[in-house]
């Protein structure tokens, strides 16, 4: 859109049809009754170049008509006077519903689509003013700003309005310095892309243990409800705050992700784990409160402990079970932290995240082979962007890092029970001190 | 009759949206030039490359330039623009979501 309407150049744009609804959305939000949009047949994306040529020279899905001839109209038809002027609307919100029975505001919240499709706990005057004293902010001061995707319209929030989704997501008000965190970092646990994402949250510091969440057994299971409401309440504020997230328009995830439910969230068993946790190494201090925000969330490889002869061909092959675009998150029970040490020599987290970035690699062929790569890194690559450009110029069959250091994380989580462990494809998104918010 | 209850509305404040206007539309696309371009996204390359076909076979008198964006289509690319601006009369855009 930038060509057309901030550069003065007019542009067609072209897309697939199953983004009709979505991409017409977007451009009103923009200030803008009807782009010169033109639709193709869906997907793209693994069609050969002739049934790519078919598509460019046959006719739009959506309209019927040849696909060129509404590119060149596009380009060549005169404006009227809604091109020229624009398109310009406020919207409030307002702050209070109507009153209702009990039944008919569940039934308000499921029809407008801000829930999760579960019963909530409906955020009364009361319980949202209860959920205010957990924090010395002021009701209307700024949390942050949120947005499904990068290029749809960006909404504000604040700290009353995060309440109202605490309460609806069952927290108890002294979880709310946390929620209020996570809120600040404006990522989106509802982001809209379409490879079906999920938030994760890790908490550390003291507050874990003073609103009682659970590192230990079972700390990613629905069996804590500081962890479970936390989690929830990240969902919720997030398609609230964001203006929704609703499939097909502010929603695009093909398969959906079940993890959504519940934007797993868990403390850090830091009284359990032989290492620095995961904050300190974000440069907090111990005694401070922060949470880690991740997103991700489709990927996972598990196994259990570390064997003695094999465990680096067993955690090679754990990696090379990954899309090499999503960046690896260590989810280690404290038995498989100290195997690490005792079995693998590994005697802190930068010695793992050493060790994964120097045996977690592929023939470069199939690296920029992958559809994300193609995506997301090949472009920067092409562009000089290093390390990726060092990488372009490798030969096919050389073998090249999958990850760097920084794209690598590490929490120690679980209970003990045995030493099972995963690899969860979950980048750092955002991270924020909780303390702030008390 | 079920008793009343007030509750708060969950949603955030969206931005207010101001009306922006098209450029200009070409009287004709003869002797212009139009960037074809590639927003690197999901194959997107080949179909640009061929609606550069279409132009070539269907409307000779039309020079267009492919061109793929700088960076990954999540990123803006104001250089990309301004050559547009500078160089071109028109763009096609894809494939985008």
């Amino acid at each position: 859109m930038s060509i057309d309407l901030k550069y003065g150049v007019p542009t067609v744009c072209l897309h697939t049809s199953m983004f009709t609804t979505v991409t017409q959305s977007v451009v009103r939000m923009n200030g803008v009754p009807r782009m010169r949009q033109v639709y193709l047949p869906h997907p793209v994306m693994g069609k050969t170049p002739a049934e790519i040529r078919a598509y460019v020279f046959g006719v739009s899905p959506v309209s019927g008509r040849p696909v060129m001839q509404e590119v060149v109209e596009g380009l060549t038809q005169s404006l009227n006077d809604e091109d020229r002027k624009g398109l310009s609307f406020v919207r409030s919100t307002p702050r209070l519903c109507e009153p209702a029975s009990e039944a008919d505001l569940q039934q308000l919240f499921l029809d407008n689509n801000w829930t999760d499709k579960l019963p909530i706990v409906l955020p009364t005057e009361d319980r949202v003013a209860a959920m205010l004293k957990h924090t010395s902010r002021k009701p209307d001061e700024v949390v942050g700003h949120h947005a499904a995707t990068h290029f749809r319209e960006v909404w504000q929030c604040t700290v009353e309005q995060v309440a109202v989704n605490a309460v609806m997501a069952g927290a108890r008000p002294e979880y709310f310095p946390v929620i209020l965190a996570i809120a600040s970092t404006g990522v989106s646990a509802r982001g809209s892309s379409t490879s079906s994402m999920a938030a994760m949250a890790v908490v550390n510091g003291p507050i874990r243990k003073e609103i009682g969440m659970n590192a230990g057994t079972g700390a990613m299971a629905p069996y804590n409800q500081a962890n479970a409401a936390i989690g929830r309440a990240f969902g919720l504020l997030s398609q609230n705050l964001q203006g929704g997230s609703v499939p097909g328009d502010t929603y695009m995830g093909s398969m959906g992700n079940a993890l959504a439910y519940a934007s797993p969230t868990f403390a850090e068993n830091e009284e359990r784990s032989p290492w620095e946790p995961l904050h300190v190494q974000r440069g907090f201090k111990a005694e401070q409160s922060v949470v880690s925000v991740f997103m991700g969330c489709r990927a996972m490889a598990f196994t259990l402990g570390l064997r003695h002869a094999h465990w680096q061909d067993h955690v090679r092959n754990m990696m090379r079970g990954m899309d090499p675009s999503e960046s690896p998150l260590f989810l280690l029970d404290p038995i498989v932290a100290r195997l690490f040490m005792d079995v693998g020599g590994l005697k802190d987290k930068k010695a793992i995240i050493d060790w994964v970035v120097e045996n977690a690699r592929m023939p470069a062929g199939e690296y920029w082979d992958y559809q994300l790569i193609q995506n997301y890194k090949y472009p920067r690559a092409t562009f000089g962007e290093e390390p990726l450009a060092s990488k372009l110029r490798a030969a096919p069959d050389e073998l090249i890092p999958m990850w760097t250091a920084d794209e690598v994380n590490i929490a120690v989580v679980g209970g003990e029970t045995n030493g099972y462990w995963r690899i969860v494809g979950a980048r750092l998104a955002g991270t924020a001190c909780i303390d702030d918010w008390r | 009759m079920s008793a009343q209850m007030v509750v708060h509305n969950p949603m955030g404040y969206p931005p207010k949206v101001a009306g922006k206007p098209l450029a200009s539309r070409l009287d004709t696309l003869n002797g212009r030039t139009v960037y074809i371009v590639d927003c690197r996204f999901d194959d997107s390359d080949i179909l640009l490359k061929a609606v550069q076909d279409w132009f070539t076979e269907h409307m000779p008198e039309v020079k267009t330039v492919y061109k793929p964006i700088s960076n990954v289509y999540t990123k803006d690319d104001p250089a990309t623009w301004q050559e547009i601006k500078e160089k071109g009369d028109a763009a096609v855009i894809g494939v985008g979501h």
